[in-house]
């Protein structure tokens, strides 16, 4: 039974002592990460995507197309393939200008079927004064615009992005995220992201794939899966959950800004720090287990954020003092940790309602 | 300095000879130096010896088997032969295909080291932007290779001026057909020409010097050797 939309992805890879053996259901839309520690088949899998590796063994359909079935022996070489493809460092051609780089694939692909315009792309990575300037002439963070702009000018059906950070310094890497967030908001090109960096992770992803030695460990969508008690995905040093919201409010005696979490009826608001982002933004906030605590009852605290929730279940920690405790806040889901005593003296259970108090969260 | 009309027919048959040979380097050679560089089958090291077996050879033993080959006897001959070619040795074209082959390492390995340079990169990059493999090669690794195919061409066409045991194995030395400027000075110093023979021996030091200096002031000969 094949799925007309979405990705759907098979593949089997060895290279001696490596081996790579995946069978994903992705989304056809947004940005799926591609999480996990180097050495882990992510660059691997997603060379498979684009046909630059070549599967023993694969499948691989998008969006209702066939680029790989080596049950018929059919593959598309990845020049067929209708993708755009960013690599670590950008592998801009040195001896073209920027402008003719971004010319370079737009070109071969027939004008019937270009449907990312040329002012869309440059504006929207920003590029418009760097067209003249050849590639040595660039900033790292200059040049992969340019190569997510020439990648998007291939009108692709389907964009992966290798680490495209990777390469770059930290005030770099910030230049460029909100170029990315602009992409997943903009385009609806589905997105396949490489990362082990958590924190582009969690500002990026919808969907994610959690891979070690050429395994998936885990892949759901995002706040789901980080909210997994059996499979604490760690997105940097501790367990936590990432939602997502609308900036509501803001309100400036304070500096704090409201963010609505949870469409509809029955949403919840959270207080962050106001950074200055406009009222109607989507915005993502970060939850760290170790930063939510639970209360039998509301009380004046200096805690700004207080919400009511049920408790779902608890799951083992990384030490034996503690506890991971799942609960729901109205739709969504968080995670606490406390130590297992505390767990006992609350008298928690299942279904229980109780307050969590949220001492930090982050706005990304 | 006096050159006699022998001389200057020696050496227009020469530059005949290089130019000509120099084309059919760059054709025969750059798909060889391409496949040299990018395959990772176990004949490489066979091909590439093969190719590169003029480096050392004496040229009479290269020029003895070639001219054994292409005799009547031999499977060339017997190929020209059977196609109504006649035979090639003590012919012109006989004469570029030995300098073919005496001059094919100075074009294959400037080149394959140009193309080794390049990497993957670049041509999955063209690969991604829809660029099929034949488009591939000739928008992104010619350019990127381009040093490599000057100092290949210079090369190429510098040592098949300078090739004498090959010609005198296969081609003789027959005025306007096989005599070019290295069998000319021979010629001359057996005839005790010494005037006539520094004539041409000169030339061929300052135009061997220029091309080296070209190669070298711009960092091509350095490579060359790798």
């Amino acid at each position: 039974m094949e799925m007309s939309e979405g990705i759907a992805a098979r593949f089997r890879v060895n290279f001696g002592a490596f081996n790579l053996d995946t069978d994903l259901r992705l989304p056809g839309t947004g940005v799926t990460a591609l999480f996990g520690p180097s050495g882990s088949g992510k660059t691997t899998l997603l060379r498979c995507f684009a046909g630059l590796q070549r599967a023993a063994r694969g499948h691989l359909t998008i969006n209702g197309d066939c680029w790989h079935d080596d049950s018929r022996k059919f593959y598309l070489p990845t020049h067929r393939r209708p993708l755009g493809y960013v690599f670590q460092e950008a592998s801009l051609f040195s001896r073209l200008s920027v402008q003719r780089n971004l010319e370079f694939g737009m070109k071969r692909v027939p004008a019937t079927e270009r449907r990312v315009a040329w002012g869309q792309a440059i504006e929207l990575l920003g590029i418009g004064h760097l067209l003249e300037r050849m590639p040595s002439g660039l900033s790292g963070g200059e040049r992969q615009r340019v190569g997510i702009a020439r990648a998007l000018l291939t009108s692709p059906r389907l964009l992966l992005l290798d680490e495209p950070l990777a390469s770059l310094d930290l005030a770099r890497k910030q230049e460029i995220l909100p170029y990315l967030e602009r992409l997943h908001d903009e385009l609806s090109i589905p997105i396949v992201y490489v990362s082990h960096s958590p924190d582009e992770v969690a500002r990026l992803a919808d969907h994610i794939v959690v891979l070690d030695q050429g395994k998936v460990l885990a892949d759901g969508p995002l706040a789901e899966t980080l909210a997994r008690l059996d499979l604490p995905i760690r997105l940097g040093e501790d367990a936590g959950v990432v939602l997502e919201g609308t900036l509501a409010e803001r309100d400036l005696q304070w500096s704090l800004a409201r963010v609505d979490v949870g469409v509809g009826v029955g949403g919840e608001s959270l207080w962050v720090r106001d950074t200055g982002t406009p009222v109607g933004h989507r915005v993502r906030l970060r939850i760290l287990a170790r930063d939510v605590s639970i209360a039998l009852q509301r009380f004046d605290s200096s805690i700004v954020n207080s919400l009511p929730a049920t408790v779902l279940d608890q799951g083992e920690d990384n030490h034996p003092a503690l506890v991971l405790m799942r609960l729901q806040v109205v739709k969504e889901i968080v995670l606490a940790r406390l130590t297992r005593r505390s767990a006992a003296h609350l008298g928690l259970s299942v279904g229980q309602q109780v307050w969590v108090q949220i001492k930090a969260v982050a706005l990304l | 300095m006096n050159l006699s009309p022998d001389d200057w027919s020696a050496i227009r048959l020469t530059l005949e000879l290089a130019t000509l040979t120099t084309i059919l380097l760059l054709l025969v050679g750059t798909p060889i130096a391409w496949w040299l560089a990018r395959t990772g089958s176990r004949w490489k090291g066979p091909i590439g010896a093969i190719v590169a077996l003029p480096i050392v050879l004496p040229p009479t033993v290269l020029g003895f088997y070639l001219l054994v080959a292409m005799g009547p006897d031999g499977p060339v001959g017997h190929l020209t032969q059977s196609l109504g070619l006649g035979l090639l040795p003590f012919t012109f074209p006989g004469l570029v295909v030995a300098s073919v082959f005496y001059s094919l390492p100075f074009v294959v390995q400037p080149v394959q080291n140009a193309f080794e340079a390049i990497g993957e990169r670049p041509l999955e990059a063209a690969a991604t932007l829809r660029a099929g493999p034949w488009n591939c090669f000739f928008t992104v690794a010619l350019p990127l290779a381009r040093p490599g195919f000057i100092t290949g061409t210079i090369l190429g066409f510098a040592h098949t001026i300078g090739e004498f045991g090959v010609v005198l194995m296969i081609g003789g030395n027959i005025p306007e057909q096989t005599r070019v400027v290295s069998m000319q000075i021979y010629n001359h110093v057996e005839a005790l020409e010494y005037g006539q023979a520094h004539g041409l021996a000169g030339g061929l030091l300052v135009f061997s010097f220029c091309v080296l200096l070209v190669l070298y002031s711009f960092g091509g000969g350095r490579r060359l050797w790798k």
